[in-house]
């Protein structure tokens, strides 16, 4: 059974109607004990970061998903969810994230201007998957597969859990990981066929 | 780099796909649910339902329809229709929407685009505008095109943006349904004005209407109705002839 995390952040159906339709069980829940003995945790998140912290830190969740972790779990973080999962974050001040991965979380549209890019952001859209190293996740993806991404703020500092990349004026770390913690900026949910994919792997990662 | 977006466009109505939203002499299409597959298989990028009922009943059908569509159709699905309150976006978010389209709703009371935005954020909140010339001036209609607002076109899709609206979806009412191409002018008129990504909608005819389209930076996706539900036009024929013209697409 795998656990979708409820923190009250996000739309969770999606991710719980794609996974039920690759055959894969799944319940949407804020409890600890469910939490404690699924097989799989996925932790979804839209919206800002410190928001979403906060939340999560009010449901009293974190040290479940710390123990998880440290026990095995294969976790994967969905956008807001795999930028949870870094160190901490810039978005609208200073936030400190769960730091199951080296890293942190910045906003692009500095970046692209002082590489001289006016590019749109947020990044919305469907981009290709440019893959750095083999990772359990990626197993059915091939190397230019596309991928559904929105958002405006990316991982930076995260080369040893850099999975795949996307290019947009800026290398965009697209999927990450580190022993059993994964997580995929952009939606599998969302991303037709190859993102089904992506789940199916996930879902195999014992 | 990002690609561009097809995005074909179904106006339901009593739980079936019709066409002839704004006019009279509304023809029956399709099942939803099996135009959705169609759609999805041959490389749609996004899905966009307009409920276009007039009744509680049709309202509920339309749900029905939502839900069956996101159980089986994992592409980001756009809703709209009308949209009026956050009762409304609750709703369609919770039948499987991933975006809510507002467009008269937003005109009645702009503050329900930052309200809706800072409840479901930005990427959530598509602004819908039709848009007709009026004494040489962009106007923004409401009611299904019928009513002129006397609103400056330009100055409401930047209000949007600047209100949260996390896309525009700009119809332009004088080349829909024409099929002689999208409406460049307004299209580059309004790219000025935003920094968010532009749905242009109105006026496909053929392929290379999309290719014009394209050619302007501005312009994220495509959108278009008729064109695609006649099977004049296949996306994956379109697609490919795109990207034999240099233009990202997702294949």
């Amino acid at each position: 059974m795998i656990a979708i995390v409820n923190y009250g952040v996000g739309n969770l159906f999606s991710i719980s109607r794609s996974l039920s339709y690759i055959g894969l069980d799944n319940v949407i829940t804020d409890d600890k004990k469910t939490i404690e003995s699924a097989s799989h945790i996925v932790l979804p998140g839209v919206g800002a970061f410190g928001d979403a912290v906060q939340k999560l830190e009010a449901t009293g969740l974190i040290p479940t998903l710390d123990a998880c972790v440290k026990k095995g779990t294969p976790l994967l973080g969905v956008c807001l969810g795999m930028q949870l999962l870094f160190e901490k974050s810039y978005e609208y001040g200073v936030h400190t994230g769960l730091g199951y991965l080296q890293g942190e979380v910045c906003p692009m549209e500095p970046d692209l201007k002082a590489k001289g890019y006016d590019i749109k952001v947020p990044h919305i859209g469907w981009n290709a998957l440019k893959i750095k190293k083999d990772s359990a996740l990626l197993k059915f993806i091939k190397d230019g597969d596309f991928m559904y991404f929105v958002h405006s703020y990316y991982a930076k500092n995260c080369e040893d859990s850099l999975i795949a990349a996307a290019d947009y004026g800026i290398e965009v770390p697209a999927v990450v990981g580190a022993g059993n913690v994964f997580g995929c900026q952009f939606h599998p949910e969302k991303s037709g066929a190859c993102g089904l994919k992506i789940l199916k792997a996930f879902g195999e990662i014992k | 780099m990002i690609t561009k977006r097809i995005i074909p466009c179904l106006d339901i109505r009593d739980g079936r796909v019709v066409k002839g939203k704004n006019f009279k002499g509304i023809k029956d299409i399709d099942d939803p649910v099996k135009l959705a597959e169609f759609y999805n298989d041959s490389g749609a990028d996004e899905l966009v339902f307009y409920d276009i009922t007039a009744s509680f009943e049709g309202r509920q059908l339309f749900t029905d329809i939502l839900e069956k569509v996101a159980a089986k159709i994992f592409i980001p699905l756009t809703v709209g229709g009308s949209i009026n309150t956050i009762d409304d976006f609750d709703r369609v978010l919770k039948a499987g929407a991933d975006k809510v389209s507002v467009n008269t709703g937003a005109i009645k009371n702009p503050a329900l685009i930052s309200e809706a935005a800072k409840k479901y954020g930005n990427q959530c909140v598509v602004l819908s505008m039709d848009v007709a010339r009026v004494d040489g001036a962009f106007r923004v209609f409401a009611k299904g095109g019928r009513e002129n607002t006397g609103i400056d076109a330009l100055e409401w899709a930047q209000r949007g943006d600047a209100s949260g609206a996390g896309e525009l979806v700009v119809n332009s009412i004088d080349t829909d349904g024409v099929r002689e191409g999208f409406d460049l002018e307004l299209l580059e008129a309004i790219g000025k004005r935003v920094t968010i990504p532009i749905i242009a909608s109105g006026g496909a005819g053929c392929k290379e209407h999309f290719k014009d389209l394209f050619a302007l930076d501005c312009i994220d996706a495509g959108l278009a109705a008729g064109i695609f539900h006649s099977k004049e036009l296949l996306i994956g024929d379109l697609k490919r002839y795109l990207k034999e013209n240099n233009i990202p697409v997702r294949i």
